[in-house]
């Protein structure tokens, strides 16, 4: 396998294409924005930015790439990740009273080392796939795993119930970025069924931290620890 | 009329109709016919199949070949008599006052549900609708295994939820890679490269080094609902503290299905990359499992988790058969896929009686059951022994096939493949001796209790372990054909 690195300068690329990277880029960092966030409502508003600035990198790369199709897609994925997920978060945080909720993030530059070390390796996973790619998206295939990897790490690192809920959507939204970025998007019945899957998924995820909030009397799923093979 | 719109069509519009009906008497009928129906509609539907060969419908959106006609009529076979069993049975549950009528609205409208997800999965011939179909098994269960709202209850179901989307999130971006890799191939323009068909008669031509990271990733996704070991955590937890019915058709169906999904991606990586890495990788994966599932049988308190690990461990072997990979094994794996089905989920329809006869799931309090109601003891006795291996029920015969292919291929396995067998077999029997002929506690009394389920299951996966019957080899041979392109002999 040849892993010599690709020579490749920012300023060579069309401006179209040098969005494209900064708005990935962009992505990306808010990925670490969540990571380090311990406030639940500033944890969901930062999801939403995540969602606006993916669906400007796909309108991006439908305008570089002339696939039509995939406006359609950064409909989609602003209307869901940027809007109505995100809304339904704030709600769900209000009808809990937790919206004013510190978490106490252990190790906080730890984790963002970690993340750091995460973006790395997914360079170099991804360069085998990424030079197979077009120019354009080529970075951004290794972004679109650094940011499904993030997710996991904010999901393992935190204890609420709403955090993790927002970790397990970064992963979405990184699957959904390495759709489009790789391939340009899936085809469109895969894409609908896709978010409608995401969507009933964030429904659920509403009745469960009530069904938690009953049970257990919190959010805090480290709580969540009944269930295992040791005898009490 | 396509017996296949039927066939999905009437899981669908039961759900749908369901959702509306408020007695749970009448869903539970309703249930019950709509089961019926679709079991029909796939048999009419293997038929079809059996007699013309692989059917691609116009739109190019379903595929049916031998191997997943098969796994549709099983499908629909087990949930029609799941749902037989599921109407007393929860008539029951609402009797004892653990789940209200508003639930079991839920239940019932969530039951067909599921049912649809899995048929979909089964019959689609997109990847990505195949990954959505999936992820949609996953979201009409998980309110399900929370059904009861014990704490205990609700973790399971989030355990379930979190582990599962998690997990299946990454078959997502495998299935993304294999798309990159047949878009590469065949072209930007074309819509149809994540085709099963288109992909599998390109195969050759795909990328091998995409397609090898694309198989790591939709095997943890995919592994992840089968339950290899390490990604099993929330099998046991799901399939435990839902309402039985639910245990008997995750543990019977859904674990299936997500092996179909990684049989099929297998057959693609197969012809591309033409080594035996995503076979290599899948025995190491299931034999751990088969192992480690094994020796988790001897640490439990719970009967439904008891049988849960048992499933765990009979899905590795399965998975470990079909990543040996010659006409024998996968020959076997399709057995073993079909008789730990029908044993399984009659388990745990037996289990689930024996556990309302007790009051309890935990297993120092179920005793004598064959004291306090033959049936239910008897039962539970004779699909232990079924799932256990012994001669002369299916589950022995397709166990029998796997050692005989081990052995062709990879002598030395036989050793830890025999050893996990006779660690999982102690590992029941020492957990079921006393359940069974114990001295029952005073006042334990009979409940009413359905067994026709279990003794029509049971009876099949006998008759299968006596003979194949000839038509039913002959659908295997051409379901094993497909998969591994040779015949058993």
């Amino acid at each position: 396998m040849n892993l010599q690195p690709v020579t490749m300068h920012l300023t060579d690329l069309s401006l179209f294409s040098q969005g494209i990277l900064v708005s990935a880029a962009l992505v990306l960092f808010t990925s670490f924005v969540m990571l380090a966030q311990a406030r639940i409502q500033p944890l969901i508003y930062t999801f939403a930015w995540q969602g606006v600035l993916l669906s400007v990198t796909t309108a991006l790369v439908a305008l570089v790439s002339g696939h039509t199709h995939l406006y359609i897609s950064a409909l989609l994925t602003f209307v869901l990740k940027a809007l109505l997920i995100p809304w339904m978060l704030y709600r769900l945080v209000q009808r809990l009273h937790i919206q004013q909720d510190v978490e106490i993030v252990s190790h906080p530059s730890l984790t963002l080392l970690g993340g750091a070390v995460l973006v790395v390796f997914c360079y170099y996973v991804a360069l085998p796939v990424a030079q197979l790619s077009t120019l354009v998206t080529r970075n951004t295939i290794a972004v679109s795993m650094a940011i499904v990897l993030l997710g996991m790490l904010l999901m393992i690192t935190r204890r609420t119930a709403v955090a993790q809920v927002i970790g397990f959507m970064s992963i979405e939204n990184g699957l959904f970025f390495a759709a489009v970025a790789s391939t340009y998007g899936m085809p469109m019945i895969v894409e609908l069924g896709i978010a409608f899957d995401v969507l009933v998924a964030a429904v659920l995820f509403g009745v469960f931290f009530f069904q938690i909030r009953t049970s257990i009397d919190s959010l805090d799923v480290d709580r969540l620890n009944r269930l295992s093979e040791r005898e009490e | 009329m396509n017996p296949l719109y039927l066939v999905l069509g009437l899981p669908l519009g039961g759900g749908l109709v369901l959702a509306l009906v408020r007695s749970h008497r009448i869903a539970g009928l309703i249930n019950v016919a709509v089961s019926t129906a679709t079991c029909g509609a796939s048999v009419w539907l293997a038929l079809n199949v059996l007699g013309t060969g692989p059917e691609l419908s116009p739109d190019k959106l379903f595929y049916i070949d031998a191997f997943n006609v098969y796994l549709v009529a099983l499908t629909a076979f087990v949930g029609m008599t799941t749902a037989i069993f599921s109407r007393p049975y929860m008539q029951h549950e609402v009797e004892r006052g653990r789940v209200g009528s508003q639930r079991m609205r839920l239940y019932h409208s969530m039951y067909q549900g599921f049912l649809f997800a899995m048929l979909l999965a089964l019959t689609t011939n997109n990847m990505g609708v195949l990954w959505v179909a999936m992820e949609a098994a996953t979201l009409t269960t998980v309110l399900l295994v929370s059904l009861y709202r014990t704490p205990e209850s609700v973790e399971a179901a989030w355990k379930y939820f979190i582990l599962c989307g998690v997990g299946i999130a990454q078959a997502l971006f495998g299935t993304v890679l294999l798309y990159f890799a047949a878009e590469r191939r065949l072209g930007a323009k074309r819509n149809d490269s994540l085709l099963w068909s288109v992909l599998h008669t390109h195969a050759a031509q795909l990328d091998p080094a995409v397609l090898a990271i694309a198989f790591v990733f939709l095997l943890v996704g995919y592994g992840t609902k089968v339950g290899l070991v390490p990604l099993h955590n929330w099998l046991p937890d799901a399939h435990s503290e839902g309402p039985t019915p639910m245990s008997a058709v995750l543990s019977g169906l859904l674990l299936n299905v997500a092996l179909y999904a990684l049989v099929r991606v297998k057959m693609l990586v197969d012809g591309s990359l033409h080594t035996a890495l995503a076979g290599h990788l899948m025995m190491g994966f299931g034999l751990l499992s088969f192992l480690v599932a094994g020796l988790f049988l001897h640490r439990q308190h719970d009967i439904k988790r008891m049988y849960s690990y048992s499933s765990i461990e009979h899905m590795g072997l399965t998975t470990f058969a079909f990543g040996i990979g010659g006409a024998l094994a996968t020959f076997a794996a399709l057995l073993h896929m079909t008789v730990h089905s029908l044993t399984k989920s009659a388990i745990f329809v037996t289990v689930g009686h024996a556990a309302q006869l007790a009051g309890t799931q935990r297993i120092e309090h179920i005793r004598g059951l064959i004291r306090t109601q033959p049936a239910v003891g008897w039962g539970l006795l004779a699909g232990s022994l079924a799932i256990a291996g012994f001669p002369p029920f299916g589950v022995f015969m397709s166990e029998f096939l796997v050692l005989n292919a081990t052995m062709k291929s990879w002598p030395w396995l036989t050793v830890p493949l025999l050893l996990g067998l006779a660690i999982a077999f102690a590992g029941l029997f020492r957990h079921l001796h006393p359940m069974i002929y114990g001295t029952p506690p005073v006042g334990q009394t009979r409940v009413k209790a359905n067994m026709l389920p279990v003794m029509v299951h049971l009876a099949l996966v006998l008759w299968l372990g006596l003979s194949i019957p000839l038509f039913l080899a002959h659908w295997f041979e051409q379901a094993t054909q497909l998969i591994s392109g040779s015949l058993p002999v």
